[in-house]
């Protein structure tokens, strides 16, 4: 699957509260108004601006924080194709392939912000097409790829009336 | 070479040897959700006809995060909850009486169990040797209906601490210190076992001070072996007959092993807006604090309580600070009633709310006004955290943070303990 938008960038240790604030806990049951919010404290113009296709470009430790799976699910619903960065937090990862949002690890310093960027995710190239540079990523787990290609954990388990991942 | 701790619960979990590495599909003992994650999760399990639960009588739905719920549509949420838990036959923890990691602790968690959680601060129960560690709400949902989830077996870091706490210097300081070390991803994906002879005379509310900040520097579960006091522990809440010794094998294999000798350990804060910016109280000292918590999952047990109404006795919370006080469970609120701890914070100013999470998440009682400090003992400091980015949030232990209530700016505990109540 072939992956095309523009690059958005954002720094380090980018939290769940800057995804999805405690502030708006009141919209978790309402996915869509509270898509209309998503990373407004780590960058106000992001969710009125992003395009469908378009890349998170983030550093180290992206989503640490809270276990709300809604962060993923409206970075998903905004039209972000997927999340590169140069490492996640252990529970956003999980979450990001439950509801079916790619997320890559690579040397986002190689990306600059506004960056036409291509990606194939079965090989995990990540063509950024404004630098005329090659960046992989590393394979997911097995597992995970399995998930994802039941369309996330629900689905996987609707299949399936159970976990079959082996 | 042997078992680490987090080897060994899973290895007798799933009825075969397994190591750091292994993807396994593992049984659960006790899932959990709480009001933020727990309607999605319920949503999830309705849009594939999957309504029900493998034990119902160890699956939780708490209302602790906006209990009681400051707006209708909180309201809703908890609505859906309580009809979840009706027609599956699962527990609910409603509104007052507590956090759900406090309650994990004092009615479910026990020795060798695997706990899922909603909540990222799951792993919370680690400190009484159970595998315990958060997800998102479909990884619980799922657990809940299958009664099972899969698990990549981590590699351990053995924290191995040595030392006696000085006066004024508590757990809170102990795991700020080793995040501060760390880093916020200094061990993601990684158990850390915490041993030595510091943990070992290291009672259980500590504990669970220690295992429930694991995840700050991004680990999976915060694990410490079973022993008496323990045993102690679950006796003191009528489950004595839960407990098992289980401890990691002498000759286990760890990645990496962090020595920390706490002896000469000082009272630390993290500052805004990350967990791993630590320092030492006396660095910050005089930065002016415009409101306190004292409460959260980390720091709101009863021992907490009677450190903060020690300083705080027939004295005065400084004008112009809101010192927020939540017990961390209804037992303990009880507790702190019958031993004074409440009136004496009551009488000092404080103002005190009913068990839950409080001002942690940021939705309701406490939220900050633009530029204004909190002093927390709660476990993040994140921008927005205490539900407005223009709020600036340190954490601190129940010592740090009633001192500073006292002054009005931060403030090292040891000068306003009196030297018979330092420790």
């Amino acid at each position: 699957m072939r992956l095309q938008g523009k690059a958005w960038k954002f720094g380090d240790n980018i939290s769940t509260d800057h995804i999805a604030p405690g502030r708006l806990f009141h919209l978790r049951s309402n996915l869509p108004e509270l898509a209309k919010h998503v990373l407004e404290d780590a960058d106000p113009e992001f969710a009125s601006k992003v395009q469908p296709g378009d890349f998170v470009v983030a550093g180290n430790n992206f989503g640490l924080g809270s276990s709300r799976e809604h962060a993923p699910t409206i970075i998903k619903m905004a039209g972000v194709s997927a999340v590169l960065a140069k490492s996640f937090a252990r529970i956003f990862f999980r979450n990001a392939i439950n509801v079916g949002l790619p997320v890559l690890i690579c040397d986002t310093d190689k990306i600059s912000a506004g960056d036409e960027l291509e990606v194939d995710l079965s090989s995990g190239k990540i063509y950024n097409k404004t630098q005329d540079i090659v960046l992989q990523a590393p394979p997911l787990p097995d597992v995970m790829i399995r998930l994802l290609a039941d369309g996330g954990l629900a689905a996987h388990v609707a299949k399936h009336g159970d976990l079959k991942i082996d | 070479m042997g078992l680490t701790l987090a080897e060994k619960i899973l290895s007798q979990r799933v009825g075969r040897e397994v190591r750091a590495g292994e993807i396994i599909v593992c049984e659960v003992d006790v899932a959990l959700t709480q009001d933020g994650t727990g309607p999605l999760a319920v949503q999830q399990l309705r849009k594939i006809g999957m309504e029900k639960a493998a034990r119902p009588e160890s699956t939780i739905l708490f209302i602790d995060h906006a209990a009681p719920s400051p707006r209708k549509e909180l309201s809703n949420d908890h609505i859906l909850l309580r009809e979840f838990a009706q027609k599956t036959g699962c527990r609910l923890s409603d509104v007052g009486e507590g956090v759900c990691h406090q309650l994990v602790a004092e009615d479910y968690a026990a020795p060798g169990k695997v706990i899922i959680g909603a909540d990222s601060h799951t792993c919370t129960a680690g400190a009484l040797a159970a595998f315990a560690t958060g997800m998102g709400s479909t990884d619980v949902a799922m657990g809940i209906a299958l009664g099972k989830t899969w698990f990549r077996v981590p590699e351990t870091f053995l924290i191995e601490v040595t030392g006696k706490m000085p006066p004024g210097v508590c757990a809170k300081d102990l795991i700020l210190h080793l995040i501060g070390m760390l880093g916020a991803d200094g061990a993601t994906y990684k158990a850390l076992e915490f041993a030595g002879e510091t943990i070992a005379a290291m009672p259980m509310h500590e504990r669970l001070t220690l295992a429930n900040m694991a995840v700050e520097a991004g680990a999976k579960v915060g694990l410490i072996a079973s022993d008496e006091v323990t045993r102690e522990y679950l006796e003191s809440q009528g489950r004595g007959a839960e407990y098992r010794p289980l401890s990691a094998d002498p000759d286990a294999d760890y990645e990496r092993v962090i020595a920390v000798d706490v002896s000469q350990l000082e009272p630390m804060l993290a500052a805004p807006h990350t967990v791993d910016n630590v320092h030492p109280v006396k660095e910050l000292a005089g930065t002016k604090v415009d409101q306190v918590f004292i409460g959260s999952c980390t720091n709101g047990r009863l021992e907490d309580l009677a450190v903060a109404a020690s300083i705080l006795k027939g004295k005065r919370v400084a004008s112009g600070v809101r010192c927020i006080v939540v017990p961390a469970s209804r037992r303990i609120f009880l507790e702190a009633i019958r031993l004074g701890y409440i009136e004496t914070l009551v009488a000092a100013g404080a103002v005190v709310l009913a068990p839950g999470c409080g001002p942690c998440v940021g939705v309701h009682e406490g939220v900050l006004g633009d530029g204004e400090v909190s002093l927390n003992t709660s476990n993040r400091n994140f921008q927005g955290r205490l539900g407005n980015p223009k709020g600036f949030i340190y954490l601190g232990s129940p010592a740090a943070a009633a001192a500073s209530a006292l002054t009005g700016v931060i403030t090292d505990p040891r000068e306003v303990m009196d030297n018979a109540i330092a420790r």
